[in-house]
């Protein structure tokens, strides 16, 4: 399946874009950071939680195919 | 379920002095009110290894975080007796010593109000997907953290 996955705040002095599409097979969040941290070396020292469909998730999660978000700790106000 | 009358939370830059008297102003109408409380957040100059910050950059994953103010709504309403409840948080730049974040509550009583803009101010902090990017004056840049 063809999945968003969009990108926040420090997350995105790592990966130089704020969304992209990526191509998986049906699996769970984990699948999703394993291909991301292939592609992106540096995601590793990164602090982020997970979100799918705009709700926070774990890593053993399935997958929806809605959209998934990288968020870096929160610091609004 | 997402509920459809969520309101969009946030302002391009600084909310305005005037913005918020507007506000207050707009509530001399609503008579059974005896108490607001206010809450600014404003946009600190810290000073981090000799250099100062001179803005925030505010960016936010605007519909969750819609969503989420949207929540923390609710559960307010829920919680205590209030009669009307507003946020605003600016997304963009804002400078040293402007507001970024504006929480207003009202409610008959005064006690109500103490305890409800607590709780809503450290959800805000705590629950919602805004990022800050601190600023430096040689333009240079480190990511905001809550404490």
């Amino acid at each position: 399946m063809n999945i968003t996955v969009k990108y926040f705040g420090q997350i995105v002095d790592v990966t130089n874009k704020n969304q992209e599409t990526i191509e998986i097979i049906d699996g769970q969040i984990s699948d999703v950071l394993q291909l991301l941290n292939n592609k992106y070396e540096l995601l590793k020292n990164k602090d982020f939680q997970i979100a799918q469909n705009q709700e926070l998730v774990s890593l053993e999660t399935k997958l929806t195919g809605a959209e998934i978000a990288l968020l870096p700790p929160f610091s609004g106000g | 379920m997402k509920d459809k009358k969520i309101k969009n939370v946030f302002r391009e830059g600084a909310i305005s002095s005037e913005f918020i008297g507007n506000s207050i102003y707009k509530h001399q109408t609503k008579t059974s009110i005896g108490a607001h409380n206010i809450f600014l957040g404003q946009v600190r100059a810290d000073e981090i290894d000799g250099k100062t910050v001179t803005a925030i950059d505010y960016t936010a994953y605007e519909d969750m975080a819609n969503q989420k103010f949207h929540d923390i709504r609710e559960s307010a309403f829920e919680k205590f007796d209030l009669t009307c409840m507003h946020i605003y948080h600016s997304l963009g730049t804002v400078k040293t010593g402007e507001i970024c974040l504006f929480v207003f509550v009202s409610s008959p009583r005064r006690k109500v109000v103490f305890e409800a803009l607590e709780y809503i101010v450290e959800a805000i902090k705590a629950d919602v997907p805004v990022f800050g990017k601190e600023i430096f004056e040689d333009e240079t840049h480190q990511w905001k953290k809550n404490t």
